[in-house]
């Protein structure tokens, strides 16, 4: 082997690392940092001004009604996922190998569903003409159809179905690391069951309601279907707002500043579910 | 791992969480076999008649197989980069540092629908794609993700060692990589693919900007159907929908199992 043949072989050898991550990192840059960008940087492009754009959005009582009601899903499905999940969390890491087994993948199954289809299923059970409806006319408890869609309850309850399996499984997730003896070592301590809860789960679980938690807040930060389908017009979320500047009264600048609204908030929320996880953390880890 | 007795109240609550999580699927299914002209559940009667209906219908039909196409395709091409970007950043961890990693993993934190909108400006009215290439390129980009983590998971237990004793013995790198690093990570590469898969098949979000006349996803299509019509149609699309998924699932387990078998 000549020493030219080692120099070339040497230099393939020291590039090699870098040719195999380069299609993916390609890819992420030109189809998704790059037009990400520009919408970013559009939004910033106004000649009136670098926050024009914004000024204008925040001008609008109605927008920022939007901004606020998004804030406000996130903040309650968040919550709501977080208290049912713990409950159905419980369940599945006490119960048996096989009754586990069949749990996780009941709450798996949703997830591989589409949102389309487990929106459409509220919609069947809420509608005009839905189940609940025709029970309670069936019962003669009420004369003529309410009408439970397209408001904020429909929302939240499509909102909370949606998100509620992320959380489960990562509570699950953590509560089956958790050592049995110290719940026996509490209790036998005098602790009651929700001192047990108090000090011995919840500091535990935190890591899995914080991952869980940030999952489900991003998420339904920006989720389009579930408020689309259950809220309607009525009940606009920047998701929908953005899809309807964008395709129906085609104001791409509007809708770039939505864009960035979003990200921006994503961007935050990480940031300071990140913190409170911190600060909540007995030892200062998470 | 010893047994707890859970608190009966906190069992019970739980299992009224697990039934609010069934609801709504169960009672898909069950409006889609009713033998009724509208939603009704329990179902009345039992018929077909709903999913004979959907297999008539030619945008359904259509749309199906737009989003078969795009799957496949988008699932292909995010494995062939995918597989690299992982492999690269396990076997040459000391080169690439920690972070870039998580490059990779960008698309899960960009929300989908200003991804979508993004793509809309750059790809169809730039570069002025067509529909069926550009829901390639967006399935591709919200598919990396998932391969380059649940690959990288598997790999992260992979002895390189292996690796390295193969070619000091004199077997090439590439069939080395084929024949040992490969079968070895194969239930991880088969779990990023069915993640991937149905993440493609469900995705709304980004296909409703990339979507044109004519050309059209799957849920995009169920998606302006139930806009404007309530009929057992879509019920009985969805259990469709549900079924794919299954079939999914079934197939890889058989497939991984069969293998097994062969060996």
């Amino acid at each position: 082997m000549g020493a030219d043949t080692i120099t070339r072989t040497n230099r393939v050898t020291a590039l090699a690392p870098w040719l195999l991550v380069l299609p993916a990192t390609m890819a992420v840059f030109a189809l998704l940092a790059v037009p990400v960008g520009s919408t970013l940087a559009e939004s910033f492009s106004n000649p009136l001004g670098v926050f024009e754009n914004y000024r204008r959005f925040f001008a609008s009582d109605y927008n920022r009604m939007v901004v606020l009601r998004s804030f406000w899903i996130a903040f309650a499905t968040t919550a709501i996922a977080l208290a049912a999940g713990f409950f159905a969390a419980y369940l599945i890491a006490g119960s048996g190998p096989r009754t586990k087994r069949i749990l996780i993948l009941l709450s798996v199954f949703p997830l591989l569903t589409g949102v389309v289809v487990r929106s459409f299923g509220w919609m069947v059970i809420l509608g005009r003409n839905g189940i609940l409806n025709n029970a309670l006319i069936e019962l003669g408890l009420i004369n003529a159809p309410l009408s439970l869609l397209f408001n904020q309850g429909a929302v939240l309850v499509g909102m909370v179905y949606l998100f509620l399996p992320l959380m489960i499984l990562s509570l699950v997730g953590v509560l089956e690391t958790i050592d049995q003896d110290l719940y026996s070592a509490a209790e036998s301590l005098g602790s009651s069951p929700f001192g047990v809860f108090r000090q011995v789960t919840f500091p535990l679980a935190l890591p899995g309601m914080v991952v869980g938690s940030i999952l489900v807040f991003t998420g339904s930060l920006a989720t389009f279907v579930t408020p689309r389908l259950l809220g309607g017009e009525r009940q606009m979320t920047l998701a929908t707002l953005l899809h309807e500047k964008a395709i129906i009264s085609f104001d791409w600048e509007a809708a770039n500043t939505i864009a960035t609204i979003m990200i921006v908030l994503t961007a935050l929320s990480l940031v300071a579910l990140g913190m409170l996880a911190k600060r909540l953390s007995p030892k200062g880890r998470a | 791992m010893q047994q707890r007795s859970v608190n009966p109240v906190v069992a019970a609550i739980g299992w009224l969480v697990m039934a609010f999580l069934m609801a709504p699927i169960v009672i898909v299914i069950g409006a889609a076999v009713s033998d009724t002209t509208y939603l009704a559940f329990p179902p009345q009667g039992f018929s077909l008649r709903w999913f004979g209906n959907v297999l008539q219908q030619r945008s359904f039909m259509a749309s199906f197989q737009t989003s078969m196409q795009v799957a496949i395709s988008a699932t292909s091409i995010a494995l062939a980069i995918g597989l690299f970007a992982a492999y690269g950043l396990a076997r040459f961890g000391k080169t690439i540092p920690a972070w870039f990693g998580s490059v990779f993993l960008l698309p899960l934190f960009v929300p989908e629908i200003v991804f979508g909108f993004s793509l809309l400006k750059t790809v169809i009215v730039s570069l002025e794609l067509p529909v069926t290439t550009a829901l390639i390129v967006g399935h591709t980009i919200i598919c990396l993700p998932y391969m380059v983590r649940v690959i990288s998971a598997s790999l992260s237990s992979f002895d390189f060692s292996i690796e390295e004793a193969a070619v000091s013995l004199g077997m090439h790198p590439i069939k080395v990589f084929l024949t040992i690093v490969l079968p070895n990570i194969r239930s991880g590469v088969i779990a990023a693919v069915v993640l991937a898969f149905i993440t493609s098949l469900n995705d709304v979000a980004v296909s409703l900007f990339l979507t044109g006349p004519g050309v059209s996803t799957l849920p995009i299509e169920v998606f302006t159907y139930v806009e404007q019509f309530f009929d057992p149609s879509v019920a009985a699309v969805s259990v469709l929908l549900m079924g794919v998924t299954i079939i999914v699932m079934a197939l890889v387990e058989r497939t991984l199992g069969l293998g097994k078998a062969v060996k």
